[in-house]
């Protein structure tokens, strides 16, 4: 057994597994209140880092300047998704939606990859120091970073809901939308920003995403990885969605330790979230903290 | 749906059941059919190599589009599995056929194979409707893709897997005039079929499943057995039309049968019409000629605009994006829809309302 591969491994999962949860509460986010499942979140993270690291790169801004520059281009590109493609389609049944962001992820993925190339790019260096050291570890200042904002938006996330009055007109809205409609929240105001504030939060994993890596648009991959952990914490719970990234991002990680130590098998890690994901649609369909829907007749 | 009128010829009384159950509603409709199928049929006569081999591709693709129309127009499943099917029945079939049985009966030999695979994912649809269905046929998808990557003995690895030579009593169909034929039998053999099962008591219950799945069950349809036998059916066709595919092409690898491909058949019949048999091949015909009308279109344009060229691969793939969209929020009826408003519209006129 080689344990410091496994608890590198493991750290690995907890910082993957953060970011997963992150998108996860995007995703979450969009469906619990509007009822749209995002196919195209993947892609929303991939824009994200793409706008960025041009601004670096090809406009020569400092960073932070960089960072708040496509946070708010991506706050306008999730309102105008939400007004101009699924606005017309409020109302119409689950697979015309399902396709509206399906055709959507494929219409970015093309024009991305013709505007920004197909090669990953690396970030120039951002951080004065590669590596912190904490207590005698070394960790690597980008790593720190991506688990600091994660951390930081879950927080926001946490307090929007439960203390501002947009966060308690979001949570009416998703509870019942006649009811928040007739005690005068505006339920298409709130549509739009649940898509921007999706955007922007995915803009923040995608930018987190290529400092830690690479910015490349294979990481739209994340769009997919999103599906097992939404299922295992619950397709509308933002509590689950976190819980579900970091299960399905160590899950992943102890897969690989499995099958590189034990099994010889090989791509464990990129298909065991799906085997979980059907085990768990099989015997629990709503996931840990989803919500059972039951129909009365 | 939208009210479509569909006036019938004056003196055409329908006064048994039988009468108003025929596969075609009228004399016309006939002619059309079997007129379409002559011209096809002829095509080798008259075309050359390129309109032949999409000719072909047309059918390939109409024939799993259908599949998928059953599961999805009719029984009201969604499915992102389909591509991963589709290429399993093409693996399924060269490796049968690699066993030394003929290609001809390879091909409906790998349609079982692929049904009864079909089946076995389609069994978390006997709990679960809608997106969550959706979810889980999209790790089926990934899940067969592994495979597919891993079974050296079954599709050759990353390799790929070679298949044989079709042949129709030692006559090899190597030619695509010659292969024509055999996806030409194979279409028509399925639409018939697909256009019968509409009028069984199966095909009946399976358009009850979707439009209201608690009175189907209260009125005695079981639903755990329509829903995954409506798996079974549309995998049935996908597997036909990937071992036809892998037989064309002579050469199988897993590269081909990504999620990309079960999309492109999703919208296949969104945009022919979701249900409408004739919608299938509608739509498989516009998917796969719209990125070839968009690459002489941008190369038009290029000529213009020189930086356009090297953009063409990537217009190809966002004409489709495109597509999907604008049918979905424009003509969510589909291409059926649209004939159908210009045949009533012909049919009334002057008196169009």
């Amino acid at each position: 057994m080689n344990t410091s591969l496994l608890l590198q491994l493991l750290v690995n999962g907890v910082i993957v597994g953060m970011l997963y949860g992150i998108v996860a509460m995007c995703f979450v986010l969009i469906y619990k209140s509007t009822q749209v499942v995002n196919f195209a979140q993947g892609e929303f993270v991939v824009l994200g880092a793409w706008v960025c690291l041009s601004l670096v790169v090809s406009m020569g801004l400092p960073f932070w300047l960089a960072f708040l520059f496509s946070l708010v281009f991506m706050m306008v590109f999730g309102i105008l998704v939400q007004v101009i493609l699924l606005r017309p389609l409020v109302g119409e049944p689950v697979i015309s939606v399902i396709m509206a962001t399906i055709g959507l992820s494929i219409f970015m993925q093309a024009t991305m990859n013709w505007i920004f190339g197909n090669n990953a790019v690396r970030f120039p260096q951002v951080f004065d120091q590669a590596t912190v050291s904490i207590g005698g570890l070394n960790v690597e200042t980008a790593y720190l970073m991506s688990l600091v904002l994660s951390l930081v938006v879950m927080g926001m996330f946490f307090w929007f809901f439960q203390y501002s009055r947009w966060g308690l007109a979001m949570r009416a809205t998703a509870w019942n939308q006649q009811i928040a409609q007739s005690l005068g929240i505006s339920v298409g105001r709130v549509f739009a920003m649940a898509w921007a504030i999706s955007a922007v939060v995915s803009g923040i994993a995608g930018v987190v995403i290529g400092l830690v890596s690479a910015v490349s648009n294979s990481l739209a991959i994340i769009g997919i990885k999103v599906f097992p952990a939404v299922i295992v914490g619950g397709l509308d719970s933002i509590v689950g969605a976190i819980i579900g990234g970091l299960t399905i991002g160590i899950l992943e990680n102890l897969a690989e330790f499995v099958d590189g130590q034990y099994l010889q098998i090989g791509n464990m890690y990129s298909v065991a979230p799906f085997y979980v994901l059907l085990i768990i649609l099989m015997i629990k369909p709503y996931g840990l903290f989803g919500t059972p829907d039951i129909e009365r007749v | 749906m939208a009210h479509v009128p569909n006036p019938r010829p004056t003196g055409d009384f329908r006064v048994s059941y039988a009468a108003d159950r025929t596969l075609f509603k009228t004399k016309n409709e006939t002619y059309f059919v079997i007129g379409g199928i002559l011209l096809v049929a002829l095509a080798p006569l008259f075309f050359g190599g390129y309109v032949l081999s999409q000719l072909i591709l047309i059918g390939i693709y109409a024939i799993a589009a259908l599949g998928l129309n059953v599961l999805t127009g009719m029984t009201g499943q969604i499915s992102l599995g389909h591509g991963a099917f589709f290429g399993f029945g093409a693996f399924a079939s060269a490796w049968i056929a690699g066993n030394g049985i003929p290609v001809m009966l390879a091909i409906p030999l790998a349609g079982m194979m692929t049904m009864a695979v079909g089946m076995i994912f389609g069994i978390p649809a006997a709990r679960l409707k809608g997106l969550y269905l959706a979810i889980a046929t999209l790790a089926s998808q990934y899940i067969l893709q592994d495979f597919f990557a891993r079974a050296d003995w079954f599709t050759g690895g990353t390799y790929g897997s070679l298949a044989e030579t079709a042949s129709f009593f030692g006559y090899a169909l190597d030619s695509d005039a010659s292969y024509l034929y055999l996806v030409l039998f194979w279409v028509i053999v399925s639409f018939v079929g697909v256009a019968n099962l509409a009028r069984t008591r199966d095909g009946r219950a399976l358009v009850a499943v979707r439009d209201h799945y608690l009175s189907a069950e209260i009125m005695g349809i079981n639903l755990t057995k329509y829903r995954i036998l409506s798996f079974g059916i549309s995998s049935f066709f996908a597997g036909i039309g990937g071992a036809l595919y892998g037989h064309y092409l002579g050469f199988v690898s897993a590269e081909g049968f990504t999620i990309l491909l079960s999309i492109e058949f999703l919208a296949m019949i969104i945009i022919g019409g979701l249900g409408s048999v004739s919608g299938s091949l509608l739509g498989a015909a516009f998917i796969l000629l719209l990125p070839q009308a968009m690459e002489i279109f941008a190369n038009a344009v290029a000529t213009v605009v020189p930086a356009i060229a090297q953009g063409t691969a990537y217009i190809k793939q966002m004409s489709v994006g495109a597509a999907i969209i604008l049918f979905l929020v424009l003509e969510p009826e589909g291409l059926v829809h649209r004939w159908r408003m210009m045949r009533a519209s012909w049919k009334l006129y002057p008196f169009s309302h």
